[in-house]
């Protein structure tokens, strides 16, 4: 058998992204672009998110209005602009909640173990058999419905994911060579977790938060579609969808652009937990 | 045999989980503002039947033996009575169970039915570009809320095409079918994305295991190897991952239910929650929590009997 | 090696590359041997040396797609080369004219399918009969490798297996359909002495009651001693010397070989310091040019670091590549 025969391999297509474009650079990139929207919103919007223009209904896109109008003569490309700032706003807060409540729990449960980490092991067992949505929306049933409801929904919910990475990491953690070292040193109990492991421990926590916005930023606009998140006449994209819901037949428009919209955040959200856990060569 | 043991003692193992989870939805229910009795039953209620749920859920009494009657009435399976339909709450979502069952197995079965052949596409042709066209929808399905996949798909399927109903479940069984195909689609698609991502993954470490080597080296072809080695090792991880996802899955027939109209137990909890139901929606969180509990009991079982390795 | 019977393998100049990105290096360097009915040929180096990666390349079974054989050729008795083989003749070669074995029994047999339905499957495959007459097969050739109470056993998992009883249950599907030849790549490195000797008699007893022929890689010179024919030297992704057991280690030419003997521990008569060899390995991508030992070797000289040595036959069937070989007397070295 001659060398060329060997190394002759099939032909292969070049995938134009594959080498060049990294997922964290692409999700990046993404999260930076809706950032600038909705930074910019007042500028980049060409009419008022909440303006009803009674002329102009359900008009489908055109030069005047490039993604259309909904049932009230609102400008769905202005809407969709307007709404990032609310749906940012939901992944950001739907994430640091519960990261800060399960980050505190789980420290104290992994550092200082026995009956304070058997009662919290229990409730988080507990809270995980309850299908998450319909727990927030039991919460939200109690305190009324809103966006305040549901960060407080989400937080009661999200944090179990965070108290349990974080508690598996200080398990681990506190048996090492340098936290031994500084409990030997006297230092308090504090000052050990706090400034010897919890930065070690909280890189995983961060990838997963990434991948976590997505699942509350899905469960952020899903609520506002069942009508007990954001409230009207704020424009959310996940309510849009609902209001355009009865219109498909006639207005395709008032519902498809605000879902792309979810999309393309989610995505670049998911392209970042992927890229970012890559680099730091953390696994979920 | 005695790999199978923990089926009799893990229903004792999992008593903590359920005296928790009846304690979470009693204090979620007694947390409501106002006279627990009016509460229930709503406010236009008789004092003759205000005065008879005061008796049955004890609530002149302190809130620990408040607790100890609702456990008691748990026992004897009255959940009380919808403000709404006027009729035992157990019985109201006893009817409801049919729609809801059916989405997540068709949609548990259609994920499946989709993950397995595109995961194994991927692997097998890693760096191609099917497995990078599949890597991009799943990576994007990840993202794609179900409500809206779900107006997308009537748009397409229903509104275009009129191959399927927009809403409802119907009567008989083939119609029932045609009705659930595109809700078990949507739910199905979004777990397809998750599952296919993982299923790769461990396809793709299967493939370059040692005991994949070992069968090649018995001879045994690549199809042979993926079929009877790798994928059998490979799904082990997934029956867990479906396990841990129905929470999820049961989110997501919340929303799908209410998108299309379908009478399941997800519709009942969202139009509780709107007519101030509560004793709907206490019930309803407390079926699908214990839903969670016994499928996730019920993976255990498939674990170990798919995986000889594995003792619970 | 002057052997009139054609060698069932015949091996010329394989060569293997690493190729990533457009670059490609060199991992194994033209490597050549003959492998005879009824031989057992010992392949000794140090880890990385290349020894597995020379099997594994002769079996078209190399771990990484990055890894390519640059070259050469794997005759069978009946003169086809392994390395042209369509992939549906390839997969009649496997297990039936040559079988494997590895280090690591217990990853490399399926976990979640009992040992007995992995040989049955085998033996399906290759001979095509019905499923009672492998299974009955199976039992056979489980008998054969010595696990006791086979009908019991045959059912059992990997997991439910001893170290040993693992070896063998992976001895018996690598000769489920009674290959010619059998490869073991270290296949007693992780057992323990009691056991290790076990399965060194048993793959003697295989190869005199079925006139199989084994090549049997190793970095133990020790096992070499016990059990083979022929001993093959790898140094860095070449054959450095080949010749019969008693010649190469009674008299070794290269100084590679020559500081393995003396590693063997009771050489000396036990006394006196553990010899080592001075220096690491050189790792792929960075060797040395001319004798890849030249760095490591005392008898190097500008020669040595400028050209590589050609593998030359010293006695008869005794061939090593070395530009000044080593004369070692027999009482020096045993």
């Amino acid at each position: 058998m001659s060398r060329a025969q060997i190394r002759s391999r099939p032909w292969r297509i070049r995938w134009p992204f594959a080498n060049r474009v990294t997922p964290l650079a692409l999700g990046a990139g993404i999260l930076i672009a809706w950032l600038l929207i909705a930074l910019f919103a007042p500028l980049l919007a060409p009419y008022d998110p909440i303006y009803q223009d009674a002329a102009v209904r359900l008009k489908p896109p055109s030069w005047a209005h490039p993604l259309g109008t909904d049932n009230f003569g609102r400008d769905v490309l202005s809407r969709v602009i307007w709404a990032s700032r609310i749906d940012l706003q939901i992944a950001l807060f739907g994430v640091i909640f519960p990261f800060i409540l399960g980050t505190i729990i789980g420290s104290i449960s992994g550092f200082f173990g026995g009956w304070v980490d058997t009662l919290f092991m229990r409730l988080i067992d507990v809270v995980l058999a309850f299908p998450f949505l319909v727990l927030m929306l039991a919460i939200i049933t109690i305190i009324g419905p809103g966006l305040g409801s549901f960060y407080i929904a989400m937080a009661l919910v999200g944090w179990v994911s965070y108290a349990r990475l974080i508690r598996a990491q200080f398990l681990v953690l506190k048996n090492s060579d340098f936290a031994m070292a500084a409990v030997s040193l006297g230092y308090s109990n504090s000052r050990v977790m706090f400034r010897h492991i919890m930065p070690n421990a909280i890189l995983g926590s961060i990838v997963f938060s990434m991948s976590d916005a997505v699942l509350v930023l899905l469960n952020g606009a899903a609520i506002s579609y069942l009508g007990l998140g954001v409230q009207p006449p704020t424009a959310e994209w996940g309510m849009m969808i609902a209001e355009g819901q009865g219109f498909i037949t006639t207005a395709w428009w008032i519902t498809t652009f605000p879902g792309i919209a979810i999309v393309t955040l989610a995505m670049g959200f998911s392209l970042l937990a992927d890229g970012l856990g890559e680099a730091l060569g953390v696994r979920e | 045999m005695s790999r199978y043991r923990f089926v009799l003692y893990r229903p004792f193992q999992l008593l903590p989980v359920l005296v928790g989870i009846s304690i979470i939805t009693f204090v979620l229910v007694r947390s409501i503002p106002g006279d627990p009795a009016r509460v229930l039953l709503g406010p236009r209620s008789t004092e003759e039947a205000l005065r008879r749920v005061r008796e049955q859920f004890g609530l002149d009494e302190p809130l620990w033996l408040q607790y100890f009657y609702f456990v008691k009435n748990l026992f004897k399976g009255e959940l009380g009575k919808s403000i709404l339909y006027k009729v035992d709450v157990l019985k109201l979502i006893a009817t409801r169970i049919e729609p809801t069952l059916v989405l997540v197995i068709g949609s548990v079965l259609l994920a499946l039915l989709i993950a397995t052949p595109m995961a194994a596409i991927a692997a097998r042709r890693r760096g191609s570009w099917p497995d990078h066209v599949i890597r991009i929808i799943s990576t994007a399905g990840l993202g794609f809320p179900a409500f809206w996949l779900a107006i997308m798909l009537i748009l397409l399927f229903s509104v275009q095409l009129g191959w399927f109903p927009v809403t409802g479940y119907g009567r008989t069984f083939v119609d029932k079918i045609h009705h659930m195909t595109l809700p078990c689609l949507t739910a199905g698609l979004a777990l397809a994305a998750v599952l296919t991502r993982n299923l790769r993954a461990s396809i793709l470490a299967e493939l370059q295991s040692d005991q994949a080597t070992a069968a090649r080296a018995r001879g045994l072809s690549e199809n042979t190897v993926f079929w009877r080695h790798v994928m059998p090792n490979s799904l082990v991880p997934t029956v867990n991952l479906l396990a841990v996802n129905i929470g999820w899955l049961i989110s997501g027939s919340v929303v799908i239910e209410t998108v299309f109209a379908i009478p399941g137990m997800g519709q009942l909890l969202v139009r509780g929650i709107f007519t101030r139901d509560y004793m709907v929606v206490q019930g309803v969180a407390m079926v699908f929590a214990c839903a969670t509990v016994l499928v996730n009991f019920l993976a255990d079982i498939l674990t170990v009997s798919i995986d000889p390795r594995i003792k619970l | 090696m002057n052997d009139d019977r054609t060698p069932v393998l015949r091996v010329r100049d394989l060569s293997v590359a690493y190729e990533g990105r457009g670059s490609s290096t060199s991992i194994i360097d033209a490597v050549s041997f003959d492998l005879h009915p009824g031989e057992i040929l010992g392949i000794v180096g140090e880890s990385g040396s290349g020894k597995s990666m020379t099997c594994r390349a002769l079996m078209r079974l190399l771990p990484s797609s990055m890894l390519r054989v640059t070259g050469g050729t794997v005759t069978l008795a009946d003169g086809r080369d392994v390395l042209a083989l369509p992939a549906r003749d390839l997969t009649r070669v496997r297990g039936r004219r040559i079988g494997m074995i590895f280090q690591n029994p217990a990853s490399h047999l399926d976990p979640v399918m009992s040992i007995g339905r992995q040989i049955a499957e085998t033996i399906r495959h290759h001979k095509g009969v019905s499923r009672r007459q492998a299974w009955s097969n199976m039992l056979d050739i489980l008998r054969q490798v010595g696990i006791p109470d086979p009908e019991s056993r045959a059912n059992a998992y990997t997991h439910e297996f001893s170290g040993g009883m693992r070896q063998r249950a992976m001895i018996a599907a690598a000769l489920a359909c009674d290959p010619e030849i059998l490869i073991a790549d270290e296949p007693t490195t992780a057992l323990d002495v009691t056991v290790q000797a076990q399965i060194l008699r048993l793959l003697q007893q295989l190869r005199d009651e079925r006139g199989l022929s084994i090549i049997f890689i190793t970095h133990d010179l020790g096992v070499v001693y016990q059990l083979c024919d022929t001993v093959a030297v790898m140094y860095a992704g070449r054959l450095c010397e080949y010749g019969p057991k008693h010649e190469v280690i009674a008299r070794p030419r290269h100084h590679y070989t020559a500081g393995l003997v003396a590693c063997q521990p009771g050489t000396d008569g036990g006394s006196g310091p553990v010899h080592t060899i001075p220096g690491q390995p050189p790792v792929a991508g960075d060797m040395p040019g001319g004798c890849r030992f030249h760095p490591r070797c005392e008898a190097a000289d500008a020669l040595c670091k400028a050209k590589q040595p050609p593998l030359t036959e010293a006695a008869p069937g005794h061939q090593h590549a070395c530009h000044h070989p080593a004369h070692t007397d027999a009482q020096e070295a045993v």
